[in-house]
């Protein structure tokens, strides 16, 4: 990763335009060719220093559920219960973590009653309960990446 | 915040076509556009629509903080009083160090902890140094608290409808 590619992480995080040729705009911004800018994004994305790029939706506003839910797994069945969570698509992000709660995982439904439903199944295939705990308030949500 | 809107069709199949990503071309909403058979004005116009209304949160890159060097990633997690959780909530979330922060039950006996403060540093001392800020802010409303550093991602794709 180049000055460059810094430059581009973090301009990119937010605004994107919304135009016919949005990345000529951003290049112009950068000083770079649009080109150039198409390569190196897919580059990163290639190589995983960016996870994505594009919008962000948040399911909630479109009538659907968001929720954080945890479970404490013990270690030599952990591999199998991810791989039961991990096929969820209603998970979008599971992380291990130091904690004996040492599973936690995002769920996103296009219902409320859908983090019901998933929770249930998933407490059924890996026979562990699960912890939910949605958000009650949002006091920030923000990027603030420097790469 | 509470506000929810039904998405019609076309406006799904948008999010269908774009949730793991924009195309890497130089027209991409005419990518998408062609690919669901609509005007790309259509295209642009539905997404500006959802920006505005919190449907979308932000179109951008969402960096991996790992590579970015952030090999630190704590969940500080905080058991505040529920008369003052609102308030603090609200200062911690302002810190620049904290990347979400929200409040969320307590399911007792296992779990006392009411706020949650995403964290992300380059090393763990400088998340305990953050974590240190957080408990000064909160002072004596906070009876305790704990790191949950991640130590692996097990799967990071996003919303899928």
């Amino acid at each position: 990763m180049d000055e460059l590619d810094r430059a581009m992480i973090n301009h990119l995080q937010g605004g994107f335009p919304l135009c016919e040729r949005p990345f000529q705009e951003v290049a112009a911004q950068l000083g770079i060719g649009e080109d150039e800018l198409i390569v190196r994004l897919g580059k990163l994305l290639d190589e995983k220093v960016l996870t994505r790029f594009g919008p962000m939706y948040q399911i909630e506003r479109m009538g659907g559920a968001f929720s954080l839910a945890a479970m404490r797994v013990p270690e030599e069945d952990f591999e199998r219960a991810a791989a039961i969570v991990n096929a969820l698509p209603a998970v979008a992000h599971n992380y291990r973590r130091e904690h004996a709660f040492n599973m936690w995982f995002v769920l996103a439904t296009e219902t409320p009653q859908g983090i019901h439903e998933t929770i249930a199944s998933i407490e059924a295939e890996t026979g562990y309960p699960v912890c939910n705990m949605p958000k009650e308030r949002e006091y920030f949500v923000g990027l603030r990446f420097a790469a | 915040m509470s506000q929810k809107l039904a998405l019609d069709s076309i406006s799904r199949r948008i999010v269908q076509a774009t949730q793991a990503g924009l195309p890497l071309s130089p027209r991409p909403y005419n990518a998408i556009a062609e690919q669901l058979g609509i005007a790309p004005e259509e295209v642009i116009r539905r997404l500006r629509a959802m920006l505005e209304h919190g449907i979308i949160r932000r179109i951008g890159a969402v960096p991996n903080h790992y590579a970015l060097g952030y090999r630190a990633n704590g969940m500080t997690v905080w058991d505040v009083m529920n008369d003052h959780v609102d308030e603090l909530g609200a200062k911690v979330g302002a810190l620049d160090f904290v990347s979400h922060c929200y409040r969320r039950p307590r399911r007792l006996p296992g779990w006392r902890y009411n706020l949650f403060a995403m964290v992300h540093a380059h090393d763990r001392a400088e998340v305990e140094a953050q974590a240190a800020q957080i408990a000064a802010l909160l002072g004596g409303h906070c009876r305790a608290h704990t790191i949950l550093y991640s130590s692996q991602i097990l799967k990071k794709t996003g919303l899928r409808i």
